[in-house]
């Protein structure tokens, strides 16, 4: 993956810690779904990452073990090896990445647990609450809507600038309605996909 | 890797964590079994396997860190631990799903990067990629059915469907414009179709 250098600032980092305290508290439903976001201001807007290593970051947690929303922090460690020079660049390149990594995962995780915390026992005592079920319910065909929105942009995201290449929406449609209708096991799936990856298939 | 043998327990005493430590062994062992999502682990180990959680506490817990921000199964950690170990407790759970799978990760990152050259690397990752988009809309696609017993009908949910999808997807409306606007709306419809 070509990396590509950038100069980041104290105010950058600042702003992005704080553009990740934000979208914590919009993760309704799983951190996955600020991932069009999470393109929008990484990718388009601030060009801190490609499109290869927003998209690889993405995709390597979702092939590694663990929590999905481990991919924020392999975002914020390429911003901070970018920021360094690349990974060859050396230890400083390192430890701007783990920086990077820390910037992204506390700002990810902790306006969300800290309201998670206080507000569960809350909610619990209070879930016969008008308010509480008009929340709870109002909101499942919206983050309905993201998660179908989330999977479009991330399949969107694998394409390069040149013609649209239909391999990969192929691929992407069939991953969905496989998932969809029967019980594979994901990790079946991944792995057909990174083997029609690597015989060129798409 | 268990610290006690489950189903030794006797039926009078129900099993529950014995420490913090307990708690964050538990959930990293969970995360690490969990690839491509750890949901259906935290059901099998804490509902299955170790019994700390009934069936009922599992789904009503799983609603509430469904609706709140954040990641799921850290918000159902994170309560989980809180409910035994009080703040330590959760800290420990969440600490236990994050730390070990964060190493494993960066590791496979650093893999990533000296293959990356690679062309075929670069494209079981792009293949991968492409994967991992349908695993989450499909995610999505299969919540549909339980739309239809919302208050507002089924019709009104697949217009906001719709509606998130295209302001999202397509016309790249910043996130958090779309669920003040369209959430707003839903909830606020809602409140009125459930009054008493």
């Amino acid at each position: 993956m070509s990396h590509m250098t950038i100069v980041m600032q104290w105010h950058d980092w600042l702003a992005l810690f704080g553009q990740y305290l934000l979208l914590s508290l919009l993760s309704i439903s799983g951190a996955i779904t600020t991932v069009p976001d999470m393109h929008r201001y990484l990718v388009a807007q601030h060009g801190w990452l490609t499109d290869a290593q927003f998209s690889s970051s993405v995709a390597i947690a979702q092939a590694a073990p663990g929590p999905n929303v481990l991919f924020v922090a392999l975002m914020g460690w390429n911003v901070g090896l970018n920021a360094g020079g690349g990974i060859g660049a050396g230890p400083g390149a390192w430890l701007l990445g783990f920086f990077g990594l820390l910037v992204t995962m506390v700002g990810i995780m902790l306006p969300s647990t800290t309201l998670t915390y206080l507000a569960t026992r809350w909610g619990h005592r209070n879930r016969d609450r008008r308010g509480v079920r008009a929340f709870k319910q109002g909101m499942a065909p919206v983050v309905v809507g993201l998660l179908i929105a989330t999977g479009w942009v991330l399949a969107a995201g694998n394409h390069s600038g040149d013609a649209p290449a239909w391999h990969l929406w192929l691929l992407s449609a069939v991953a969905t309605l496989v998932v969809w209708r029967t019980r594979v096991h994901l990790l079946w799936l991944l792995g057909a996909g990174a083997l029609l990856g690597a015989i060129g298939f798409v | 890797m268990h610290p006690s043998p489950s189903g030794a327990a006797a039926p009078s005493d129900p099993p529950q964590p014995k420490s913090p430590r307990d708690l964050f062994v538990s959930f990293t062992w969970l995360a690490l079994q969990g690839f491509g999502g750890v949901l259906a682990i935290v059901q099998r180990e804490m509902v299955e396997k170790k019994r700390w959680l009934t069936p009922e506490q599992f789904l009503e817990d799983w609603a509430v860190a469904q609706v709140m921000p954040g990641p799921n199964v850290v918000n159902l950690a994170l309560m989980i631990g809180d409910r035994y170990f009080g703040l330590r407790g959760g800290i420990a759970a969440v600490a236990g799903m994050l730390a070990i799978p964060l190493v494993v990760i960066l590791m496979l990152a650093v893999l990533y990067a000296h293959y990356a050259g690679n062309p075929q690397v670069a494209g079981a990752l792009r293949g991968m990629g492409a994967v991992s988009g349908g695993l989450i809309a499909a995610t999505g696609i299969k919540l549909i059915p339980q739309l239809r017993k919302h208050p507002l009908g089924f019709a009104a949910c697949l217009v906001f469907v719709a509606l998130v999808f295209g302001a999202i997807a397509l016309l790249k409306i910043p996130l958090g414009w779309v669920l003040l606007a369209v959430g707003g709306v839903a909830c606020a419809w809602t409140w009125r179709r459930i009054a008493p």
